[in-house]
């Protein structure tokens, strides 16, 4: 009768697990008087930091990218306060439920003293609330979304290494305007809430500088077949279509738009989203000549091309997204922020108290970091943006190598 | 099956051929590498090796049960050679992937992959290390089948409870740490969030042996059922005892949970809670009435989205109302729309239902994404600031007390479940699943009790769309995609349709068990995808069937249907 | 008469057709709209159309795949979609290696007959597996276990191919040969030659598929199971030969698809197989499922739909970004024309069949 054991065993479980309950915790030598608690790290045991990136499916290339940025901080820093890193981490898939559920995973987790992620704007809206109310802090890398930081919907626990949408929307639109020339464009959106705002920005920029949009459109990230919508594009005659989205349907966009009769000639143009060589795979030959905007590698510090070579050594590969040097720079933000409120006891645990860390974090001034000089605003903007338009030189993503030189794929041409 | 006296070769052979099968493919998917370093024993066996062995066992396994023999040596020797076999499979992919490059194709046969399957060795000495464990492994499955009973259900207990506490090695460690001497034990079990130390091992094999061996003695097949007519002979007021003994326990079990168990298992059975809702709803559309929905969750968007738009500051037309007044109203939603997608679908059947009932749930998805409908439900950007439930000045958003929000709304929809079923209601809905035209000539209205199955189900969606909403405190039309009508449809298909404890376990194995190993997400929905097909292949009828005589099979009411 | 006329029409029966009233009434104003105001010309609609053809003859072969599956077995096989995947994302690496070897540019025909060959090979392959471990031990189970069975198997298949070949997407080699186009001179009216490739190909398949059943005798014998299983195993019929056959020939044409697929988008990925496969399922209701020239004529007509619809309804009835809406458009035709004809478009009209 298995099911008669079965309740036995159970019976059994359950009582062990009743009766522990009359355990007393172990007293602390440090009191804690933080009001978000203390993470306590005995002698020996690791800090565990954790990352919340897409590290797998189609937008992979910018969950990796960050995670190896991440990973090469670590390395470089060794140990802090005595301690190891141990990095641990959740996948998240870009979208608003994995946010959430890999936040709630890790709020759950104690022995966590900080976060690097989220990569997707969609991921943080439910995620950074969790987060805050665990009473720990997430540094984001890669999202840009501009309500993140808003005043009224900014959570305590929030801040980013990564530029604000507002700024890269208006520099696209000023690009089209005074250096392409164009006075009328189209966007498409795919419903998430990093392309919805950042088009939204571009169109209102945009229109301020006297532009006219023809057409704000939306299609399903899942979508394959975009010639309807484009076609529908073509009909109001843009000269230039801004689709701010990601890797899988960016790549059906420019596959597509040029087999679509009115948008031969039309420049097509996208942002940090598709900012990857597996766009340029996914897209194929109809991504020559494209434009997008993203961070100015050539602005970062000196340290940049040093961090290149060890990206390259370690991984086998050339960076894959434009937000590496930004977890790279999260990464050490977080541990100059341990180093300046932990606490070693006389036994040689260290303590860490969340709110400090937090209140640290936030008074980051003028950290230098590869990125430029960060400083971090009560809302969580810690980025020093400097957001260049890059165009596509060649359709083959194994010469992908972003810069200003004349043999660079994608290559700086504003400003 | 009778028992050979030949050795039957192709038996073995066959079952090392499955077995390898299983093996190369659980290699190239990437698992074995993943969880390389993942020890399940520090230091000596981490999880991927284990996965790989175990497909050894398997296949001693499998050829145990394709040919008895009557002499013990053929068997021991048909599960060597099974074992063999799949050993073999494996090292020749390794053997081609030393010369070949296959890692430009399957992207998981890495480097990484050959040196866990030659164990650390240069090719030739590891892969004969691999060709003989696997000879062992597969002899010594051979073995643990002729042994009596007792000591084969110990050491398979053994080795199961080994590998849970492997497995589920975090959860056990949130839920033990800070329990005071079962803290101290789990740390010295599990040294620094490594795997199992050897000492740790040994008192788990003991205990888990020590275990089994005690039950089997105890609860032999003699003393079972004389404890059950031990119980049927006691006076009424004994049974009765007995059976509130028993509630009781459940009942503190369920109210207790969430101070046993910590903050995550909580959050995991609220999950959990939300989807039994949603799960006990589709079972009176499904179970009860026959009726197959494949867009149930556009009941539950419903009742999200009516919460969220009442009670939300973010929506300008918003009345701001409370949680709890904003709870009824969007369950009559949840109801008025049930009977709205009821009427277009009362004439469809079977197979053209689900996919019309599949539309209405990806129209209302659309609906709620779309920029057209966005300055009223807040298109892809969703709902925030949705208000959390407020009982005195205590406002539930903690895991630990939304629990029992969930727990309420769980019990109250039992107890309706339950009386609608043993109602007049339910046994017509049961006569229509049966039979519609027979049920029709019997003088029911098929009209009215079809719409109020759709009408019911879809007011349990929504009630737990509500508190799903105000648990979250935002929704996103991402939440509410077919997949989730497909899971609900699962767990109550393994569960056991038509029967409410049923649903329970079922949300439990399906929703709970994914989520408590988060860790193996990549796999996850692979794990899933094959779970549900063994499941469906060895027992049909779910974990918990309704009893018989409430449920006929359908069996011959599906063979004569064309 | 009309006494007994009106007894038998019911309050629910009147208020479906004036739901379906209402939504063929919006779907005219929307329609004539669009067309006074002009904003597309005939050459954007005949594009559009031409589009829509393409998808709906991929949708069409994938729903000969459902459709045929039902007839004999009754059930529907979720995991069609998976094995719609897995041909074309095993065939993407000969593609690779052929463009590498420049053969996919030198001798396009036969570089993309082995493209196809080896798609349909795998696709056939993963559906006679499917049908042999998941399905045939379940053939005489209630309907809903086999359904879940598929849906059970459509993960499992989704995520081994997922391990197996990663994630990412990967995009077909584009050959030069590939962007030919023909236009009517003059005019910006143009096909590409991979839309003349893809409705070629389908209804070449389709033409082939239905002189096949009908003509040979595999054919005859499949027709004969799906009407009545235990006669047709009385007349000396292999049920569980014609079953695999049924499953293979589902399968090939499914892989078939799937390089069309790939030739149309260029993408493939594990997932790709998801959504077309609902929507050719859906086709296949739409046509009347069971049946194979419905199949045929629901994938077309899904197809344009989609294509043209969310421009031609939408667009005259205001509704802004109309094309997040096209699927919600594709299940309101189908629940409208199942409110019409409740069997599908070619759907016999039987008696009440309990299904």
């Amino acid at each position: 009768m298995p099911r008669k054991r079965v309740a036995i065993l159970v019976s059994l479980v359950i009582l062990m697990l009743v009766l522990s309950q009359c355990g007393t915790p172990k007293p602390k030598a440090f009191e804690c008087t933080d009001a978000l608690g203390c993470v306590d790290i005995a002698p020996g045991a690791p800090i565990h930091l954790v990352y919340m990136m897409v590290v797998t499916g189609p937008d992979e290339s910018l969950g990796l990218d960050t995670k190896y940025g991440v990973e090469i901080a670590i390395a470089d820093k060794g140990k802090v306060l005595g301690h190891d890193v141990q990095l641990t981490g959740e996948d998240t898939g870009c979208n608003a439920e994995g946010g959430q559920t890999a936040a709630t995973k890790v709020a759950a987790d104690k022995t966590v003293v900080a976060i690097v992620g989220t990569n997707c704007s969609s991921e943080a809206r439910p995620a950074a609330p969790i987060i805050t109310q665990a009473g720990l802090t997430m540094v984001s890398p890669s999202n840009t979304a501009p309500d993140l930081t808003l005043p009224e919907k900014h959570q305590a626990g929030y801040l980013r290494t990564a530029h604000n949408d507002k700024i890269q929307g208006a520099a696209m639109a000023k690009f089209a305007w005074e250096k392409l020339q164009v006075k009328k464009a189209a966007t498409i959106h795919d419903g998430s809430l990093y392309a919805d705002q950042l088009q939204q920005v571009f169109a209102e920029e945009f229109k301020k500088l006297g532009g006219t949009i023809t057409a704000q459109e939306a299609v399903d990230p899942k979508d394959t077949d975009m010639k309807p919508v484009l076609a529908r594009i073509a009909a109001t005659q843009p000269e230039l279509i801004y689709y701010p989205i990601f890797i899988a349907a960016g790549g059906f966009i420019t596959s597509q738009a040029r087999q679509v009769p009115g948008l031969e000639n039309v420049y097509l143009s996208s942002a940090d989203g598709t900012f990857s060589p597996d766009f340029v795979k996914a897209a194929g030959e109809a991504c020559l000549g494209m434009y997008h905007s993203s961070p100015d590698f050539g602005a970062f510090g000196a340290g940049y091309q040093d961090f290149l070579k060890k990206y390259e050594t370690k991984y086998g590969r050339k960076v894959m997204a434009p937000f590496h040097a930004h977890a790279y720079d999260a990464t050490n933000m977080i541990f100059a922020a341990i180093e300046k409120v932990a606490v070693q006891d006389a036994d040689g645990t260290l303590h860490i108290p969340r709110g400090a860390l937090r209140a640290a974090l936030f008074a980051t001034k003028d950290f230098k970091g590869l990125t430029g000089n960060l400083t971090c605003s009560p809302t969580g903007d810690c980025a020093d943006p400097k957001i260049a338009v890059y165009q596509m030189m060649s359709a083959d993503p194994a010469t992908w190598n972003p810069g200003s030189s004349p043999d660079s794929n994608p290559k700086k041409i504003w400003p | 099956m009778e028992m050979k006296t030949r050795f039957d070769w192709k038996a073995a052979l066959n079952a090392g051929a499955v077995a390898g099968i299983s093996a190369l493919l659980i290699c190239l998917v990437g698992m074995v590498a993943s969880f390389g370093q993942r020890y399940i024993i520090s230091g000596v066996l981490s999880i991927g090796h284990t996965l790989l062995l175990m497909n050894m066992i398997l296949a001693g396994f499998i050829a145990v049960r394709r040919a008895r023999y009557e002499n013990r040596l053929f068997t021991l020797l048909s599960g060597a050679l099974a074992g063999l076999v799949t050993s073999a499979m494996v090292a020749v992919v390794v053997l081609i992937g030393q010369y070949v490059n296959l890692r430009a194709v399957l992207i998981n046969a890495s480097t990484e992959l050959y040196r866990l399957l030659t164990f650390g060795q240069n090719a030739f000495v590891g892969l004969a290390i691999l060709l003989l464990i696997g000879a062992v492994l597969g002899l010594l499955t051979a073995l643990v089948s002729l042994l009596p009973d007792y000591i084969r259900r110990a050491v398979v207990l053994a080795f199961a409870i080994l590998l849970m506490f492997g497995l589920l090695r975090d959860l056990l460690r949130v839920m033990f740490e800070g329990w005071g001497p079962l803290g101290g034990l789990f740390l010295w079990m599990f040294p620094v969030a490594g795997g199992l130390s050897i000492p740790g091992v040994v008192f788990l094999l003991v205990v888990a042996a020590g275990i089994s061996l005690l039950g089997s003695l105890l609860i032999g097949p003699k003393v079972c059922p004389s404890v059950k007519q031990w119980v049927g002979k006691q006076p009424r007021g004994g049974q009765l005892a007995v059976r509130l003994g028993v509630w009781a326990l459940l009942a503190a079990l369920a109210l207790l949970a969430p101070r046993i168990l910590g903050v995550y298992p909580s959050e995991v059975l609220n999950m959990v809670g939300l989807f039994a809702l949603m799960g006990l709803g589709l079972n009176v559309v499904v179970g009860f009435c026959g009726l197959l929905d494949l867009g149930y969750v556009a009941f539950f968007a419903i009742g999200a989205y009516t919460v969220g738009v009442l009670t939300s500051p973010e929506i300008s037309y918003s009345p701001h109302w409370p949680f709890w007044a904003a709870l009824p109203v969007a369950m009559v939603a949840a109801l008025l729309s049930g009977l709205i997608l009821g009427i277009p679908v009362l004439n469809t059947r079977g197979d053209y239902l689900a996919i019309v009932t599949l539309g209405f749930g990806e129209i209302t998805r659309l609906f709620f994404l779309s920029d057209w409908l966005r300055p009223y439900v807040g298109g892809a950007q969703g709902i925030q600031l949705i208000a959390p439930a407020r009982i005195g000045g205590l406002l539930l958003t903690q895991p630990r007390e939304l629990y029992y929000l969930i727990l309420a709304g769980c019990l109250l929809v039992i107890f309706v479940s339950t009386r609608l079923k043993n109602s007049r209601l339910g046994r017509a809905w049961m006569a229509v699943r049966e039979d519609e035209d027979v049920a029709q000539a019997m003088g029911i209205g098929l009209v009215n009790t079809k719409l109020l199955a759709f009408a019911t189900g879809a007011t349990f969606a929504g009630l737990s769309g509500a508190l799903f909403a105000t648990k979250l405190g935002s929704i996103y039309p991402h939440s509410f995609q077919l997949l989730y009508s497909i899971y609900v449809l699962c767990l109550l298909i393994v569960g056991g349709m038509g029967s409410i404890p049923g649903v329970l376990v079922g949300s439990l194995l399906l929703i709970g068990l994914p989520e408590l190993l988060r860790e193996f997400a990549e796999y996850r929905m692979l794990v899933y995808g094959a779970v549900l097909v063994f499941m469906m292949l060895t027992r049909p009828q779910g974990f918990l069937p309704a009893k018989p005589g409430t449920r006929r099979t359908g069996k011959e009411a599906e063979k004569s249907a064309p | 008469m009309l006494r007994r006329l009106l007894r038998r029409v019911t309050f629910t029966d009147i208020f479906m057709w004036l739901i379906g009233a209402a939504l063929v009434a919006m779907v005219i104003y929307g329609t004539a709209r669009t067309l006074i105001v002009g904003k597309y010309g005939p050459v954007e609609w005949l594009n559009m159309t031409i589009s829509g053809l393409a998808l709906g003859g991929i949708y069409a072969l994938i729903a000969l795949g459902y459709t045929l599956v039902y007839g004999i077995l009754r059930m529907i096989n979720f995991a069609h979609s998976e094995v719609f995947m897995s041909g074309p994302l095993t065939a993407y690496f000969v593609a690779e290696a052929l463009d590498k070897h420049g053969l996919l540019d030198r001798s396009p025909v036969p570089s993309l007959l082995l493209i196809f060959l080896v798609s349909m090979a795998v696709s056939t392959g993963v559906a006679i597996l499917l049908e042999r471990i998941a399905y045939r031990p379940l053939r005489t189970a209630p309907r809903l276990v086999p359904l879940i069975t598929s849906i059970g198997a459509s993960f499992f298949l989704q995520y081994t191919f997922r391990g197996l070949f990663g994630s990412g997407v990967k995009g077909y080699p584009e050959p030069d040969w590939l962007k030919i186009k023909w236009c009517i001179r003059g005019t910006a009216m143009c096909i590409t030659i991979t839309q003349v490739l893809v409705i070629g190909c389908a209804v070449l398949m389709m033409a082939g598929l239905y002189f096949f059943v009908q003509w040979t005798k595999t054919g005859k014998s499949m027709r004969a199971v799906s009407e009545d299983k235990e006669t047709a195993a009385l007349m000396g019929i292999d049920v569980d030969r014609v079953i695999a056959t049924t499953f293979a020939v589902g399968g090939a044409l499914a892989g078939v698809a799937g390089v069309l697929y790939a030739l149309l988008f260029r993408q493939v990925q594990f997932f790709m197989g998801f959504v077309p496969g609902i929507k050719a399922f859906t086709a296949a209701v739409l046509g009347g499922i069971g049946n194979i020239p419905g199949a045929m004529v629901g994938g077309l007509v899904l197809g344009i739909f989609e294509s043209v619809g969310p421009n031609l309804f939408l667009d005259g009835l205001g509704i802004a970004a109309p094309y997040q809406l096209k699927d919600a458009i594709a299940f309101t035709m189908l629940v409208l024309i199942l409110i019409f004809r409740p069997t599908g478009i070619l759907g016999e009209r039987l008696a009440r069949k309990k299904a």
